[in-house]
């Protein structure tokens, strides 16, 4: 069943990502990768759903530039990226220009700090070698 | 089952209100203005009102708040909201319920001050994405364009060339908000908010209302205005938040158009005139290609051409859409409107000539939830 436990899978995310660790459950029913957790498959209905690490490999499906005043901070990037094993999800390209990002770039997977705890993001992936 | 809903209901009565900006007044005074226009159209009075179905991004109790204000006590209340395509997707639920006799007198309406009230809240943005801070809504339809430019090579002058239209249908329509010239230049010019998406790939921000009163088919000669009757509506959807869109190029417009064309057993080559929810000039594109008007991919290239401009021959957002003429946060109802007074032959220096069959496309959420409508007159019953 479930290895959630007494956490629930939007803590048990968190908890990894505190640890600097990205897992995402994947069911062992249809083998698909879940994003974001939840207690069942998506995919197939499945409740036997298993926290793995990720590769932390992954392809910018889309990009945009958020556009902001340098005094607000500036411009900045906000990405949706496909990992190599299937999920999709929204995230922020660091390490780069916002607008050098580009659709099919290949990106890792990276653990920013900010304002409310760690928060996966995403360089890319010649960057995140170095 | 489908057939059975084909045309067994109409709208009989119209009304809009506070189209701009109208200051001072709630969302619900605008609303209640429409409705009283709406009734005034049709001849009826609140207390016939015996079905209600009203969305808005306010109040989370919606039939409540608006029947109370109305002095309604509806039986039938539906308060879906799925986003701006809630009141397209009503029409269909008011026909179910006038037509299994739950009501006899069907209003849709809404209303918003979203330009002169107080800075709406923004309360359900989802968590995991939030973090991210797009700027929604206007990010996720920038990611869905980037995607589009990068898969079909459609241009950010294709883009622009929507918004150039609508204006071009904003001109002939006195009731529009935007109606001062534009160009492609302009648009590209003008201040870039999420690319490739610039403030004028966005829609507007105004007040505005809208009411529409539909009843039985059997019972929609008798009111004074020329019945428009529902022949098609569906709706699908296939997401709440962007990064969860199984694909960025692909809206559920096309499982919604299917529907909807099924129900209505018209193909995409009949229509005469087409009002697609144009909150980002994107939209266009992308529900054109959806909805069976062109290829896919190929959107772009016929949004650029004269053909969905005035005089053309896919007459798109008649009334100047979302983009010039009047977005208070939802804009379903205002399509809707605009179509059945197209195919009432009344919409004045716009006037798609010998109008018949119309479309009304909605979108809702962050372009999660499609609605397609199909609109005729009398003689495509």
């Amino acid at each position: 069943m479930s290895e959630t436990g007494s956490r629930g899978p939007g803590q048990v995310f968190a908890d990894f990502l505190g640890l600097g660790e990205v897992r995402l459950q994947v069911c062992r029913g249809c083998g698909r990768q879940i994003f974001y957790p939840r207690v069942l498959c998506p995919g197939c209905g499945g409740r036997d759903l298993n926290w793995q690490p990720i590769s932390g490999k992954g392809t910018v499906y889309s990009t945009t530039t958020v556009r902001q005043r340098p005094e607000r901070g500036g411009d900045y990037n906000v990405a949706i990226v496909e990992l190599a094993e299937g999920a999709r999800l929204m995230s922020r390209i660091e390490g780069i220009d916002p607008s050098a990002v580009r659709i099919g770039m290949q990106v890792a997977a990276a653990i920013a700090d900010s304002d409310e705890g760690p928060l996966l993001v995403f360089r890319p992936a010649e960057a995140a070698a170095d | 089952m489908a057939a059975e809903i084909r045309g067994s209901a109409a709208a009989v009565g119209l009304g809009l209100s506070g189209i701009g900006e109208r200051p001072g007044f709630t969302h619900l005074d605008l609303l209640g203005e429409a409705v009283a226009a709406a009734l005034d159209d049709c001849g009826l009075a609140l207390a016939d009102i015996d079905g209600l179905f009203t969305a808005n991004m306010v109040n989370i109790l919606p039939t409540l708040t608006v029947a109370e204000y109305l002095g309604i006590r509806p039986a039938v209340a539906v308060g879906t909201n799925t986003g701006g395509n809630s009141f397209v997707d009503h029409l269909l639920w008011a026909a179910l319920a006038l037509d299994a006799g739950l009501c006899k007198v069907a209003l849709i309406c809404y209303g918003s001050n979203a330009r002169s009230g107080p800075p709406a809240g923004a309360p359900d943005q989802p968590p995991y994405e939030a973090r991210y801070r797009p700027r929604e809504p206007i990010s996720s339809y920038a990611l869905a364009a980037a995607r589009h430019m990068h898969q079909y090579g459609t241009s950010r002058e294709q883009l622009a060339a929507v918004a150039v239209s609508a204006r071009c249908w904003a001109q002939l329509n006195p009731v529009a908000v935007a109606r001062e010239p534009l160009t492609v230049e302009e648009v590209l010019a003008s201040r870039m908010i999420s690319d490739p998406l610039s403030v004028l790939d966005c829609c507007l921000v105004t007040d505005g209302a809208g009411a529409v009163v539909l009843v039985a088919a059997e019972r929609a000669r008798d009111f004074p205005q020329r019945p428009v009757y529902l022949l098609g509506c569906a709706t699908a959807q296939s997401h709440r938040q962007i990064g969860q869109m199984p694909d960025l190029t692909v809206t559920p417009a096309a499982e919604s158009g299917r529907r909807a064309y099924d129900m209505a057993r018209v193909a995409p080559g009949e229509i005469d005139v087409l009002q697609l929810y144009d909150a980002f000039t994107i939209n266009v594109v992308l529900f054109l290609e959806d909805l069976g008007f062109c290829a896919k991919g190929e959107g772009g290239s016929l949004a650029a051409t004269d053909a969905i401009r005035p005089g053309g021959r896919l007459p798109v957002n008649t009334n100047g859409g979302g983009l010039a003429c009047v977005h208070p946060g939802m804009y379903g109802i205002f399509a809707t409107i605009e179509a059945v007074e197209q195919l009432r032959g009344g919409a004045g220096a716009r006037q798609v000539a010998g109008a018949e069959l119309a479309l009304v496309h909605g979108n809702g959420g962050l372009l999660s939830c499609q609605t397609t409508a199909i609109l005729g007159t009398a003689s495509t019953l």
